[in-house]
């Protein structure tokens, strides 16, 4: 068993006619997921790489194939627009890869998905995607990760940086450790799934043993994330957070990573991480042996 | 971004968000041509003369003074603000230097209050904040008097609804005068929409006062503007003022890469933003006691070409404060030999004089590392972040 993604995701690209929409597909189909469509409007009734129909709407494509999860390339000024377009379709599972999505366009976003009530699921925007690392047929990688470092196993990772998740899916499997699933919610102020619902399929997951989670400065969701760890949690969790050395109100990179009127430190953040049991790593070196130490108490 | 109060009082009045009259000015003979074109327009002497610089706190740093003479006294002012180095709480210990200035009218203020809009992350919703504690920092009345900032979010779908308003002047203390009750409700409809329409990442008004007339009107003005919606704002190009950024972040955004500068002394290169800021971490937390710090963020980002590692590369370079180099990637979407070839070529060109200490991992990692070993440079290899980051402070050190 894995969360979110698995051999049973039949994944829709939209934007595969794209540079980055085209070039993640194939990687994605070579890894093992199952893309059954494209979606880019007015290319419907190709075929991309010979074998992917494409679609002009979501709508036609999920009629013509039974996608149930989408991953989107679109360009900032069209995202909004493709997240709700895949609401609409009643696909289960969206992930937005897009990095520069206004933030009032994510509000209107947030408005459509509160009224799905659980229906679908949004990961990101501004986020690498979500991966079960397995063999073909098995494993299953939605977005722009590299597949190579990732291996087979029962650690779950979840982070608001795309390089940091690699660099601790790489420190595991380094050590050995393989990963259940590794999901990156993104690095945006506002966007999908936050630390609690990944946190919540987590400790659902029998193949989940232990869990790294990855935060940064700016906004509350890690503070949020260790009252969660503290009530409902019983799996270990080590942690890090970026950003210790960020002046204030400066935006680092990314659009959410800003500590506004002293709020968001990571101060404050490891704080509370540490005091709902989590274990956070003392440098981004050792974020894998920190959860490692942590299991083999 | 950030924009000018002169700037961002020009939007309001464009949503019909009631301001003062006021004129920019960039010459002390501006700003007396401004004060008597106010004097006649208001038929009242008073104005007030308004440092324009990116940072709060310009009235304590003494860049804000009023001219109750008129002209002539509005004048002196001008001559003593413009060119001043205005150091407010914001600014640092340098200040800002004041270029422009803006003149506005004297009102009779009967109280001040504060108003401000901003995105709540938690709530996933626009908050209006409003407290009867105006002129003082918001962080201030947050910290010790909560109580006394009253919070409405707004649902996108409905936009700013009547009774929300009508409930926050109410408690506010607006209530009884009608007219000021209807203006206010009117003035926070009007100022949703500028946070919505013209993508506003902050909006603050303070102090919004109450003036001895009954009107509400909006005596400050700032205003932070959400990088992401550039793409449908190209107004915003005529509002950028590159006198009030740092020449080398300017630098970095025309080439489409993420740079602040810091006051340590180790050039980071770095792609993605998490990665970059666990970079400075680590430099800081094996180098706090010996001095060593990071000098800059910078994420190059997934997408960049050779020509924007160089350029990335030799920004470093010319940095008089970098002592050494920590260069940190794990290939994803970026390829490690397109890092290693933007290293070699802005090393070729400008010449390497400080340490460089490299880490690369992920994505053609094999191809970077042979560019990089058969450039000739003196490179130290690194197996690890921490590897890296402990070989550039005792290259700091040595």
């Amino acid at each position: 068993m894995s969360v979110l993604v698995g051999k049973d995701t039949r994944l829709l690209v939209q934007g595969i006619t794209g540079s980055a929409g085209g070039f993640h597909a194939r990687q994605m189909i070579e890894y093992g997921t199952r893309v059954v469509a494209g979606v880019t409007p007015g290319r419907g009734g190709e075929k991309f790489e010979g074998t992917v129909p494409v679609f002009d709407t979501v709508a036609d494509a999920v009629k013509g194939t039974g996608a149930n999860a989408t991953v989107i390339f679109v360009p900032p000024p069209g995202a909004a627009d493709a997240i709700l377009e895949a609401f609409d379709a009643g696909l289960e599972l969206v992930v937005c890869i897009t990095e520069g999505v206004p933030v009032t366009d994510m509000l209107k976003v947030r408005r459509v998905l509160e009224g799905l009530k659980g229906k679908t699921r949004l990961v990101g925007p501004n986020c690498p995607g979500v991966i079960t690392p397995g063999p073909k047929g098995v494993g299953c990688k939605i977005g722009i990760m590299p597949a190579h470092i990732h291996k087979p196993g029962n650690i779950a990772v979840v982070s608001r940086s795309g390089t940091l998740t690699y660099e601790a899916v790489g420190q595991l499997t380094a050590s050995g450790v393989g990963q259940s699933t590794c999901i990156g919610i993104g690095g945006d102020p506002v966007g999908g799934m936050d630390f609690i619902d990944a946190l919540e399929l987590f400790q659902a997951d029998p193949d989940t043993h232990g869990v790294i989670l990855i935060g940064e400065i700016g906004g509350g969701a890690e503070e949020r994330a260790a009252t969660f760890i503290k009530e409902k949690m019983n799996k270990p969790v080590a942690g890090f957070i970026a950003g210790a050395t960020a002046p204030e109100g400066k935006r680092m990179g990314h659009a959410g990573a800003i500590i506004a009127g002293g709020k968001g430190t990571a101060a404050e953040k490891i704080k509370a991480l540490e005091a709902a049991g989590v274990r956070v790593a003392p440098t981004p070196s050792d974020m894998a042996s920190t959860l490692a130490a942590m299991m083999a108490r | 971004m950030k924009i000018h109060e002169y700037q961002a009082k020009q939007i309001f009045a464009r949503y019909g968000v009631p301001i003062p009259r006021g004129y920019p000015a960039t010459t002390v003979d501006e700003a007396e041509a401004a004060a008597k074109k106010l004097a006649t327009e208001t038929g009242g002497p008073v104005v007030v003369v308004k440092a324009q610089i990116h940072a709060g706190g310009r009235g304590k740093g003494g860049g804000v003074k009023v001219a109750k003479g008129g002209a002539p006294e509005a004048r002196e002012l001008a001559q003593k603000i413009l060119g001043m180095q205005l150091i407010t709480h914001q600014t640092g210990p340098e200040g800002q230097k004041v270029r422009r200035l803006y003149i506005e009218q004297g009102l009779d203020i009967a109280r001040e209050l504060y108003l401000g809009a901003v995105v709540d992350r938690d709530r996933r919703r626009i908050a209006f904040m409003v407290s009867t504690e105006g002129g003082v920092e918001i962080e201030k009345v947050a910290a010790e008097t909560p109580e006394k900032i009253l919070t409405v979010h707004v649902d996108p779908a409905v936009g700013f609804a009547a009774y929300q308003a009508r409930e926050l002047a109410f408690r506010l203390g607006l209530g009884q005068n009608k007219v000021t009750l209807a203006s206010f409700v009117k003035l926070l409809a009007a100022l949703y929409e500028v946070v919505t329409r013209e993508d506003c990442s902050l909006c603050e008004i303070n102090p919004l006062v109450l003036t001895k007339a009954g009107a509400v009107v909006a005596l400050d003005a700032k205003v932070n503007l959400d990088d992401n919606a550039e793409f449908r704002h190209p107004e915003w190009r005529d509002l950028e003022d590159k006198d009030e950024e740092d020449p080398v972040e300017l630098e970095a955004k025309a080439a489409g890469l993420n740079y602040v500068s810091l006051d340590g002394n180790v050039g980071c290169l770095v792609n993605g933003a998490g990665l970059a800021m666990a970079t400075m971490d680590i430099i800081k937390h094996f180098g706090k006691d010996h001095g060593v710090a990071p000098a800059n963020f910078l994420d190059v980002g997934g997408g960049a070409n050779q020509e924007q590692v160089t350029k990335a590369f030799k920004m470093i370079l010319k940095s008089p404060k970098v002592k050494a180099i920590f260069v940190n990637i794990f290939g994803g979407i970026m390829k490690c030999d397109v890092i290693a070839n933007g290293v070699v070529a802005a090393a070729k060109e400008l010449g390497l004089k400080v340490p460089l200490v490299v880490r690369l991992e992920g994505t053609n990692v094999e191809l970077g590392r042979k560019i990089l070993s058969e450039s000739g440079l003196a490179i130290k290899a690194a197996s690890t972040m921490a590897d890296g980051a402990q070989k550039v402070v005792a290259a700091v050190t040595a």
